[in-house]
């Protein structure tokens, strides 16, 4: 769905997750240096680092399939 | 005041970037609502997934998402019958049966249809009903979710209700309809991305599901919490008080049917679909992500009965006590295990369920007022760009409205059960008046509007015989020591009773309509297209007979 000859919807989604991906990556991979001082239960899990990926690759795959000016 | 949650600065990026995202949405959409069919229908042009995901967005408010949660903290698992039985009958209903009719009668409204189909009398009933109770609730929740944002976060209530509300009304007031349902697609993947996490850690925490059965019953010593049927045969072997009968009936029929088949809020995103079979879809594709949802809103609340090393209570209690309330259990759980980043994406989620759930609202009622009330009743010969105009207008007015209405419930708190009773006046009677109205062609403009006023003035004096003797709640509910909830539901069905009842004895007193003025409007005097040509897969009735299969799988599952 675009929004007429403009940008698609599922474009900005994908360059949200995409920042939000990267965001919560990059300090899940830094809190494996500089652990927080109050960690959170199942800290040990790493959660910051899998879902960051999980909405880096989503966002990326969105963001590429819905790239402005290409047909969907 | 200490709070449950602080913030890093890398939480308020995400926060921020957030905001900055549906702003600059409603800025980028502005150049395409001119028209009013822009503006008020987003230019109809919506694909079944769009107008999907909205519609189960615009449903999905904060204080959906918190309340329910809280829900599941203290009833357990009967939380889920709301998302349920209480949602996806409806919903496929919607889908397969009425949406024909209003997407044929190329109605903007719901109201509008009952115009087209009842005359002018029952429009103005319901729209003034709707546009003075949807800024009230949309008030309520404004508070309800500031005062959350206050206990969790610290945050200032003016602040919250401030930034969030003027955020709405602005993309909204830019963008029109089309900003609401761009935005709701938006809000509903960081509703989900959001919240997700804690169900997914929880259970890890838990032991899966069999682990997390075993910690409640360790924890309450019964295992009621984890049933969603087998302990409905009575009317106290629940935790919620309720019978079978009551679920089904009240909540499964009238409520459920009421709300998700003539609220305006959620019809609207699917009259904006591009044609009939994405009208058709979009309920079904709605109801097969409300089916999901429980994961994410009553799997926390039962993980808080698990593994939280406290107990929650009521509001007054945790304010007596400086405890939590059942309120907090969605924040609590998300603060026992996201660190920096993913708790600034769980609040995210919940202010965008916040927002969603205030756009639905504000762009409703624009629509109902500017074309129901201002051009039927004050002003009908102006042209399109003046009601823009005033769909502009009326969406700040709107919102104004609300945050007054937020104000107001924060001096006078009783309020808030007051309106939420209110609501329930017109959602039962609504929908007898509009099935009838679709599946009857006998059924007369007279029949409707009477049946429609009766039944909601029924509903009025049932609630008010109520308060002033609380044993009526004998009659009206068959047993005096039903709930709040169990009396919203026998109510409903009373008053969809009394509406349906009139509405067929005085049509039956009328003169009927001749059939060519129903043309669109009435099963029997509508052409319905046929799919014998769609492919199997893409037939929205296949899709209908998909969810509901699972439906009942999940309903075994869980019994």
């Amino acid at each position: 769905m675009h929004t007429g000859s403009g940008i698609s919807i599922w474009f900005f989604i994908g360059a949200l997750l995409t920042i939000y991906g990267a965001l919560i990556l990059g300090y899940g991979v830094y809190s494996l240096a500089a652990p927080p001082e109050r960690p959170p239960v199942l800290h040990e899990l790493h959660a910051g680092i899998w879902w960051g990926a999980v909405l880096l690759v989503v966002g990326l795959g969105y963001s590429y399939a819905h790239l402005p000016g290409k047909r969907s | 005041m200490t709070h449950l949650i602080a913030l890093s600065p890398l939480d308020l990026a995400i926060i921020a970037i957030y905001f900055a995202f549906v702003l600059y949405i409603g800025y980028y959409l502005k150049g395409r609502a001119t028209t009013g069919d822009d503006f008020f229908l987003a230019g109809r042009e919506m694909t079944a997934w769009i107008a999907g995901l909205s519609f189960l967005s615009a449903n999905l408010g904060s204080l959906e998402l918190m309340g329910w949660a809280a829900a599941a903290y203290q009833y357990g698992i009967l939380a889920v019958h709301w998302y349920w039985i209480g949602a996806i009958p409806a919903m496929l209903f919607l889908g397969i049966v009425m949406m024909p009719f209003y997407y044929i009668s190329k109605t903007h409204s719901v109201p509008g249809y009952l115009q087209l189909r009842f005359g002018e009398p029952s429009r103005a009933l319901s729209a003034v009903t709707f546009a003075f109770m949807t800024v009230l609730m949309s008030g309520i929740n404004m508070y309800s979710m500031a005062l959350v944002m206050k206990v969790v976060l610290g945050w200032d209530i003016n602040f919250s209700i401030w930034v969030s509300s003027i955020t709405v009304a602005i993309y909204v007031a830019l963008g029109g309809l089309r900003s609401a349902i761009f935005n709701e697609v938006l809000q509903f993947f960081l509703i989900w991305f959001g919240a997700m996490l804690v169900p997914i850690l929880g259970l890890i925490e838990a032991g899966g599901f069999a682990g997390l059965r075993e910690r409640i019953i360790a924890n309450l010593g019964s295992d009621a919490y984890t049933h969603a049927w087998s302990t409905l045969g009575s009317f106290n072997g629940n935790p919620m008080g309720i019978h079978w009968t009551g679920i089904v009936f009240g909540l499964g029929f009238v409520i459920s049917f009421g709300y998700w088949t003539t609220d305006f809020l959620v019809v609207q995103r699917v009259l904006a679909a591009k044609d009939l079979r994405s009208a058709k879809l979009a309920p079904i594709i709605g109801a097969a992500f409300k089916m999901m949802v429980p994961f994410i809103v009553i799997l926390p609340g039962l993980l808080g009965l698990a593994v939280l090393p406290f107990h929650l209570t009521g509001e007054a209690e945790a304010i007596a006590t400086g405890g939590h309330s059942y309120n907090e259990v969605l924040p609590l759980m998300l603060a026992r295990y996201c660190g920096p980043g993913l708790m600034g994406l769980g609040i995210t989620a919940l202010i965008a369920g916040f927002m969603s759930g205030m756009a639905g609202n504000v762009s409703a009622f624009a629509t109902v007022w500017t074309y129901d009330i201002y051009r039927a009743l004050m002003r009908k010969d102006a042209s399109d760009a003046h009601y823009v105009a005033m769909g502009r207008w009326c969406t700040i007015l709107g919102v104004l409205v609300s945050i007054g209405t937020a104000y107001l419930v924060m001096q006078f708190q009783s309020i808030m059960d007051y309106v939420q009773a209110l609501f329930s006046f017109f959602i039962a009677p609504l929908f007898g008046t509009v099935i009838l109205g679709m599946l009857w062609k006998r059924a007369t403009p007279a029949g409707g509007f009477w049946g429609l006023l009766s039944g909601t003035l029924g509903s009025i004096a049932m609630w008010a015989w109520v308060k002033a003797d609380p044993s009526a709640i004998g009659y009206i509910a068959f047993s005096e020591h039903a709930k709040d909830m169990a009396e919203n539901m026998y109510r409903g069905l009373w008053s969809w009773i009394i509406c349906v009842g009139v509405t067929v004895g005085v049509s039956y007193c009328t003169r009927p309509q001749p059939e060519a003025a129903l043309t669109g409007l009435v099963y029997g005097c509508t052409h319905i297209p046929g799919e014998e040509q769609t492919p199997l897969h893409h037939r929205p009735a296949f899709w209908a007979v998909a969810v509901s299969v699972v439906f009942v799988i999940l309903n075994l599952i869980f019994w």
